[in-house]
């Protein structure tokens, strides 16, 4: 049986478009607010009813545009790969500070889709970082934390 | 007006701005050239950098980069076939078979003239309309207000979505539905945050936009890397041929220029409509006019076809701005992004905005002119070795497209949870993207839902809760009833397609 998947996703923001409304019934708003004609929660019911209604009409409705993705031809393994890398870049940035996270970063990124000309990919990482890093707070002012640079003297 | 342009040609001719105009148009080719990449994704990597610079100047950066990335877009329509932008899709019709030909410098020249002409020609009508719909909105009260949204969330899922209106409209509610996180501006209390600190003020435009943009751009780059129907058919890069336009197709464009900068900057001033529409108009358009022999030509190498799209679409860019500078409501996506960003500057556009801020109002349009200027002087001469920047492996591409969106982040909050927030919403983004959910109204949902909330309280307050301010007034009434129109209008198109089909 082929599922239409533009109807599961249709069916899923109905879904969230129910919880949505469902939470936005429980905005706590002022007592002498509650009666009012406008107060925290009266947009987001509306909205809420928008999304039951518009999602509601695509899983009614036919659909003759259907949309056929060929998911054997997609590259889901490096897309997997490059989230889970961003995600580690973002749990280690505040800690071990920005060169050195956003450089390995960077190597490791180039690394994975396929890249293995070295002296490249590390002028794309190291030196190109620390170029935007001098760019940025240097010349534009832009604070930026890095504890690594700290501990070893070269950022104040 | 004379003392509002020469206010702008002070603030726009610094040695710092015209530096920003030139970056801006520099980088926006560069990006814009990338298929893919249009000017949202070159602007949202752009509002980093323009943190450290007054909103002038930021804005004038960012226009640069929008205008940039439009002329951009038709470099890779013409060499490759594969438009960095939607806006230049038209522009292939002919620039590719011309290419194919041997005369890729012939049509990356015409397109540059007719880029050049367009834009400036634009500018010029923006000049005169800008200042007189300013002073027309001040009447604007706020149901007015709230129902050009709805015309504009309406017009923009009408247009942008390819016949799929429904979906862009659960895009639409969606962009509203994240614009209602965090605190409610008037009582301050919290909404949706579940307890969550880090939502108390909620989700940072910039990170909407970095995440349904850049990044989930990046990742779907990556996803359909192997998908044959994507692999571009290459023209040679090296040998683009001569530049030169001879007399017969400078005649052309004499005749071609005017009438599609006219409609191209009609259809950008429209909310939702802006460049893609424009180009496909004024290909249309110029398509029934010009006589049967040049007709046969069209889709094989036309002068004429190549034209018309390029100079509507760069109209259709400084047209777009008429509303976001005089209304405070950005009419596509991409000013929706600019909006974004001058609000961040503590900015308010708006009806006020060319007497609160004129150094802002008229730098950006003085900037227009310097920016095709620029343009031109950088794109004719460079073509040859800009359109090299094609050949970057997308190794390289998509970790550089990733760091600048994570950094833009970084910067902005210092604070892990926005950067897995961010990797979470470009991951569905991306997922929606595959089965055609527009992203634009979206984030034009995103960046009205605070604006439309406030005036739609202020006319629920003022008529006590009923909705009848919704045709109180004439204008109000007018607004709607065309938002209407354009619901029946597409009802009927998809409708109407069927019974053929």
């Amino acid at each position: 049986m082929n599922i239409n998947t533009t109807k599961v996703i249709s069916l899923l923001f109905f879904i969230f478009s129910a919880f949505y409304l469902y939470t936005a019934y429980q905005i706590q708003v002022f007592a002498f607010d509650e009666n009012a004609p406008f107060n925290a929660r009266t947009f987001p019911i509306y909205l809420g009813y928008a999304g039951l209604f518009f999602s509601g009409l695509k899983l009614i409705l036919p659909d003759p545009n259907t949309i056929k993705v060929q998911h054997k031809t997609l590259e889901y393994k490096k897309t997997v790969i490059l989230i889970i890398i961003a995600i580690i870049y973002g749990a280690t940035i505040l800690k071990v500070g920005y060169f050195l996270t956003t450089s390995l970063f960077l190597f490791s990124s180039y690394y994975f889709l396929g890249e293995r000309r070295w002296v490249l990919m590390f002028l794309l990482s190291f030196p190109f970082v620390a170029s935007f890093m001098y760019l940025l707070h240097g010349v534009l002012d832009i604070y930026l934390r890095d504890p690594f640079l700290q501990s070893i003297g070269i950022m104040g | 007006m004379i003392e509002g342009i020469l206010i702008g040609l002070t603030t726009a001719l610094t040695l710092q701005n015209i530096l920003m105009v030139m970056l801006g148009c520099f980088f926006g080719t560069i990006i814009g050239m990338l298929p893919g990449l249009g000017p949202m994704t070159a602007i949202a990597l752009m509002i980093p950098i323009t943190y450290g610079f007054d909103p002038a100047t930021g804005l004038i950066l960012m226009a640069g980069v929008y205008y940039g990335a439009v002329f951009g877009g038709s470099t890779s329509s013409i060499l490759l076939n594969a438009p960095g932008v939607p806006g230049t899709v038209a522009t292939s019709f002919d620039g590719y078979p011309m290419a194919q030909q041997g005369k890729a410098g012939k049509a990356l020249a015409i397109a540059a003239w007719s880029s050049f002409a367009g834009g400036t020609l634009s500018a010029i009508y923006l000049l005169f309309m800008a200042p007189s719909l300013s002073k027309v909105s001040l009447s604007f009260r706020s149901p007015d207000y709230f129902a050009l949204m709805i015309l504009g969330l309406t017009a923009i899922a009408a247009f942008s979505s390819k016949g799929q209106f429904l979906k862009a409209m659960m895009m639409v509610v969606l962009g509203l539905m994240l614009a209602s996180v965090g605190q409610d501006s008037l009582s301050d209390i919290t909404r949706f945050t579940f307890n969550n600190m880090n939502l108390t003020d909620g989700i940072s435009f910039v990170l909407v936009v970095m995440a349904t943009f850049a990044m989930s751009e990046a990742l779907t780059i990556i996803l359909k890397r192997n998908d044959p129907t994507s692999a571009a058919k290459q023209v040679s890069l090296t040998e683009l041929g001569s530049i030169k336009i001879n007399q017969e197709e400078r005649t052309k464009m004499y005749k071609t220029i005017p009438r599609s900068s006219v409609i191209g900057f009609l259809i950008g001033v429209l909310p939702g409509a802006g460049a893609t529409i424009a180009s496909f108009l004024a290909y249309g358009m110029e398509r029934n006019i010009v006589n049967d022999e040049e007709k046969e030509k069209f889709g094989k190498g036309s002068v004429n076809g190549l034209s018309a799209p390029e100079t509507a679409n760069n109209a259709a860019c400084s047209g777009s701005f008429v509303p976001m500078l005089t209304l405070g409501i950005p009419g596509s996506g991409t000013t929706a992004v600019m909006l974004g960003a001058l609000l961040g500057f503590g900015v308010q556009p708006g009806p006020r905005l060319y007497m609160t801020n004129p150094e802002i109002f008229w730098s950006i349009i003085m900037s227009m002119y310097i920016g095709m200027v620029i343009l031109l002087i950088l794109n004719l001469p460079l073509i040859p070795y800009i359109a090299r920047i094609l050949a970057v492996p997308k190794n390289y591409l998509i970790p550089l497209i990733l760091f600048f969106s994570i950094t833009g982040i970084y910067v902005m909050s210092f604070n892990n949870f926005d950067i897995y927030l961010m990797i979470g919403i470009a991951v569905v983004a991306t997922f929606l993207r595959l089965y055609d959910f527009p992203m634009p109204p979206l984030i034009l949902a995103f960046v009205l839902g605070g604006l439309m909330e406030e005036n739609l309280r202020r006319s629920l307050l003022l008529s006590n809760g009923s909705w009848e301010f919704l045709w109180d007034r004439a204008l109000t009434a007018c607004i709607l009833l065309t938002t209407i129109l354009i619901v029946i209008w597409h009802v009927y198109k998809t409708m109407f397609k069927k019974t053929k089909t």
